[in-house]
């Protein structure tokens, strides 16, 4: 029995860190509508920060003061992160946030280890919490009760803060309907600072207090990231109760869990999330959305085919395209081959964001499913590749009928969460089942046929897919079909009334773009000779993602610019430099503040904003999104 | 409008493609990838280990007269970004042959990518048995003790002991799988008479150390494998000595005995856990010698196995170019199976059978001297000692 007893004081340890860091994402988000990224960085920069600090002042008051301090350093750091970069872009499309987040984040790993150096560092034992306390011949470490002990003070300080004070009504008003409390006067430029300012703190000091029981390292932000958006849905965006609740909930499943099944840890998470979410959309504590006050049509300009002028120069430069082959190497050939088929995979992602208003964090899971595919085929069945690049994207499409089912049931970032989830288990199967998929070692020797082989046959062939592929999700995007999705996107109420089945025509649209992410998958299996569960990860979404909203996720195919120009610069880099993941995330950031659009939507605005002689002008545009 | 693009992304490529066809004739480059991007706490001294030798063999004059050149890629830690930095090495730089890699599914897509395109490769850190045998492939060598030569080597010394109750702890991905796999299958032949009461299996770079050292410790086992390593063991160090998870009971630790993973530990250090790893400090021999004073002249830092391995990598790459007096594959292949060189452990050799060097490890127990890790008692296990025997090899490996 006191075993038990001690096992759920453990899991409720683990809970704290958890809780600190989740409820300053909460908080982050519900004000500010920030999908805050480089939450994790800061968590990892008090880290950083406190170590170099009770290193350097020693004693009690030299730590808990270091701790403290290093909180509140690297929430100046937020600020000023908020104030130069994130003010910028918050009139940008919903996630475009998200982008500049990821690339402080990238920022971030490579700062850490330019300062602080590569080894891992061994903090300091918290004084006064060294030890630990027997229970019943049970030892329980003093620091984890003193862990539980601070979980319920910052959750009760940070309840009187928001329901005491002026501020804490502000926060609240604007979570709840941001829009009215900026039509009643309030300030929200230094709410919102003031806002992230707290969430970093909380972040920081969550890292911070881990040192006496975490080594300190570069990779500690990618680490608690994802789980910490885990929790915050689960609990309810928003909701720092449900945030606390979740992380408990989360914890103890795992300090219980493994006790039973040990490999559970590494999809426990994901699992507790698809199932909340499924049962309950809006996680345990949160409310739905309200309603965006969007005019649609106008926000947006409205999308129109390209004329014949554009489409001959579309396929002009196809044709150009094709003749890479006549004066480039073999190495360019295979990079043109691999942008080629990221091109596949960010416009089918594209398409279900920009047409279907749907983002998915997990769209890797069909790019991957589309790679096993094949790799199944070609290995286990044996069959040639022209037969197993038509089948294995069928694996892409069959993932996406199941998935998608559950996910288009929601909206916004629960939507999002529900596809990381899904996406995630995908993955955990991968890694997990040695026997079918070879774990983490992947299945190797999928080449393509001799036919195939030569870097110029699999560039053209490479070439051609990616264009019949944009091509065909073109013309969905202006049929009638298409209409139906966009009009789901801009008004479901609307669009319910005029007899469009929403969930329907929204499901089949994540089909349509789960099988083109599922043919890029089956060309990437042939491209590299091998799968591995990395092409169903986090970072490949991400990746995704990224391409998607450099491009312009308000354009028509933002995404193949976005694909080309984000995918040529990441291999250029890292061929070029160890650094790439600073000069990548520092280029995302400048991409960021200089195409608040995409790159093709800022494009796009500059050339309609010469063009508009028309009263419709671009001016009234911008006005009204800056009403929002 | 869109297209256009594609083009002008085209001709940038194709223009840096043709940038890097010309070769100089006077030298013979070596092409090298590693996880630097992602895992600098194990390529840093590793890095510095390979620039060193780089410098002795062209101080020596080169390899057969001609100057050494190696050209490093990272691959941010994933087997694709791997084989796009391979790929290009072969074809735009030219390279005699690959070398590096760290990670097991890394060293494996490589070695793929080296099978398929006939391409020599050295594998220099990967530990995964696959490499040489399930997967092994004629271009593919590697240097490293493998994964079951480390566990041979710990299986000897964990079988003298009394304990019969064993628990294991390792990263769940391919690695501590199998680490755990060969472990208990060599000790049960040796020691029938032991009992596996608990298996933990933390995700890897996230263990949830409290959890899992509560419920290592309610199984109640005397003897513990532990197989995580890097932050993870740091976390499972900490929780384990300060709920007593280690006090009374044996512990064997795969690799923990190496300093990239021994020094984070500072006072933390358990006692008396039986590791393998590399007691620099502690060899007296003269290769050693030689490479510890140039190594610490050249970067008054001390090596790590990282530089060892490194070094090693870049001596044998040079010795089996200047045996072949090529860089013809299939010369280069020829060259190195069965060819013997020295090295800062002492003599090793490439076998002939499933390619893999018999480069060793040192086996010896952790104690704490100066609030710092250390070795003790370590002895040299030369890798040759810990292999099955031909046969059981040959059984293993496509043919």
């Amino acid at each position: 029995m006191a075993f038990y007893f001690v096992q759920f004081l453990t899991g409720l340890a683990s809970a704290a860190s958890l809780f600190l860091v989740a409820s300053g994402l909460s908080i982050i988000f519900g004000v500010t509508r920030i999908v805050n990224f480089a939450h994790g960085a800061f968590y990892m920069l008090g880290a950083y920060v406190a170590f170099t600090l009770t290193e350097r002042f020693s004693g009690a008051l030299g730590f808990w003061g270091g701790i403290v301090v290093a909180a509140l350093i690297v929430a100046a750091v937020g600020v000023l992160v908020e104030m130069v970069l994130l003010r910028r872009i918050y009139h940008a499309p919903e996630l475009f946030q998200l982008l500049a987040t990821f690339g402080l984040t990238l920022m971030v790993q490579d700062i850490v280890v330019l300062i602080w150096g590569p080894d891992d560092l061994l903090g300091r034992r918290a004084p006064g919490f060294r030890g630990a306390v027997d229970f019943f011949g049970q030892n329980i470490p003093s620091y984890d009760l003193f862990l539980i002990a601070l979980s319920p003070i910052v959750l009760g300080g940070l309840w009187l803060l928001f329901q005491r004070t002026r501020w804490g009504v502000l926060v609240r008003a604007a979570t709840q309907d941001r829009d009215m409390v900026a039509a009643l006067g309030v300030n929200q430029k230094w709410l919102f600072t003031s806002v992230f300012a707290l969430g970093v703190f909380l972040a920081a000091l969550g890292g911070a207090l881990q040192i006496p029981r975490d080594a300190v390292h570069h990779a500690l932000d990618l680490r608690i990231i994802v789980d910490v958006f885990v929790v915050v849905v689960i609990g309810g965006l928003g909701s720092i109760i449900g945030a606390f609740v979740a992380a408990v909930l989360v914890s103890e499943l795992n300090a219980f869990g493994i006790l039973i099944f040990p490999k559970i840890s590494i999809i426990l998470v994901f699992l507790v999330m698809a199932v909340v979410l499924i049962v309950r959309p809006w996680g345990l504590f949160g409310k739905p959305e309200a309603a965006a006050r969007r005019t649609p049509g106008l926000t947006v300009n409205p999308w129109r085919p390209l004329t014949s002028g554009e489409r001959s120069m579309s396929i002009g430069a196809l044709v150009l395209a094709a003749m890479l082959p006549l004066f480039a190497g073999n190495y360019a050939l295979t990079v043109g081959s691999e942008i080629a088929i990221f091109v596949i995979f960010a416009a089918s992602l594209h398409f279900l964001m920009s047409v279907g208003g749907l983002a998915s964090f997990g769209h890797a899971a069909y790019f991957g499913l589309g790679a096993y595919g094949v790799a199944f085929l070609a290995k286990a069945a044996g069959l040639p590749m022209i037969v197993s690049l038509l089948l294995g994207p069928l694996l892409g499409l069959l993932g996406a009928a199941v998935f998608g089912f559950f996910a288009v049931q929601l909206s916004g970032v629960y939507f999002a969460m529900l596809t990381l989830a899904f996406a995630q288990i995908v993955w955990s199967i991968a890694f997990q089942w040695v026997a079918v998929t070879g774990g983490d070692n992947g299945i190797l020797g999928v080449w393509p046929d001799k036919w195939a082989a030569g870097p110029a046959s699999f560039y053209w062939l490479s070439l051609a897919i990616a264009a019949l592929a944009v091509t065909v999700l073109r013309v969905i995007v202006f049929s009638p079909f298409g209409f139906a999705l966009r009009a789901t996107r801009d008004s479901p109420l609307r669009s319910e009334a005029i007899g469009i089945d929403g969930k329907r025509v929204q499901w089949t649209a994540f089909v349509i773009s789960g099988t083109v992410a599922g043919i890029g998958g089956a060309l990437f299996a042939y491209l590299k000779g091998s799968v591995f569960p990395d092409s169903l990860g986090i970072s490949l979404s991400v990746d995704a993602l990224v391409m998607v909203l450099l491009g312009g996720v308000e354009t028509v195919s933002g995404a193949v610019i976005g694909a080309i120009v984000f995918k040529a610069a990441n291999i250029w880099l890292v061929s070029q430099t160890d650094l790439s993941k600073l000069v990548l995330g520092g280029f995302i950031v400048l991409m960021v503040v200089a195409f608040p659009k995409g790159i093709v939507g800022t494009l796009e605005a500059i050339r309609n904003r010469r063009r508009s002689s028309e009263p419709k002008s671009a001016l009234a545009t911008s006005r009204i999104e800056v009403a929002e | 409008m869109r297209r256009r693009h594609v083009l002008g992304a085209g001709l940038a490529i194709a223009v840096a493609g043709m940038a890097g066809s010309a070769m100089a004739q006077s030298e013979i480059k070596i092409g090298e990838i590693n996880s630097y991007s992602l895992l600098p706490a194990f390529t840093e001294p590793y890095r510095k280990g390979w620039q060193l030798a780089v410098e002795e063999i062209n101080a020596a004059g080169g390899i057969n007269g001609k100057k050494l050149v190696v050209i490093s890629k990272d691959d941010g830690g994933k087997p694709a970004d791997a084989q796009t930095a391979a790929n290009e090495l072969v074809s735009s730089e030219n390279v005699a042959m690959l070398t590096g890699t760290f990670l097991s599914n890394i060293g494996l897509a490589v070695s793929d990518f080296a099978n398929q395109k006939k391409v020599f490769f050295l594998a220099a850190e990967p530990l995964t048995d696959a490499i040489t045998w399930s997967k092994g492939n004629r271009y593919t060598f590697r240097l490293r003790p493998s994964n079951y030569m480390q566990a041979a080597m710990l299986v000897e010394e964990a079988a003298k002991l009394p304990a019969k109750r064993w628990a294991t702890i390792a990263p769940n991905y391919e690695y501590g799988q199998s680490a755990v796999a060969v472990f208990k299958k060599l000790m049960s032949e040796k020691r029938p008479d032991i009992q596996w009461v608990d298996e933990q299996w933390p995700p890897q770079g996230k263990i949830d150390a409290g959890p899992v050292v509560q419920a290592v410790a309610a199984a109640n086992p005397e003897a513990i494998l532990n197989v995580t390593f890097g932050a993870d063991l740091v976390k499972l160090v900490r929780e384990g000595n300060t709920r007593g998870l280690f006090k009374g009971r044996s512990v064997v630790s795969f690799l923990t005995g190496e300093p990239e993973y021994l020094d984070p530990l500072k006072e933390e250090t358990p006692e008396g856990w039986i590791v393998t790893g590399y007691p620099w400090y502690d060899i007296k021999t003269p290769d050693h010698d030689k490479f510890l004073k140039a190594y610490q002249a050249k970067y008054s830092d001390y090596p790590r196995l990282g530089s060892i391995v490194g070094y090693q990598t870049i001596k044998a790459a040079a010795a089996i170019l200047a045996k072949a007096n090529s860089t013809d594959p299939e010369k280069l292949i020829a060259a190195t199976e069965g060819l013997s060189m020295p090295s800062p452990f002492g003599e090793i050799t490439f076998r002939k059978i499933d390619h893999q060097s018999t480069l060793g490890a040192y086996v010896g127990k952790t104690a704490l001297k100066d609030g710092k890790g250390v070795m003790v008692d370590s002895v040299y296990r030369k890798g040759a000692d810990y292999l099955p025997s031909d046969a059981e090899v040959a059984k293993q490996r496509p043919q």
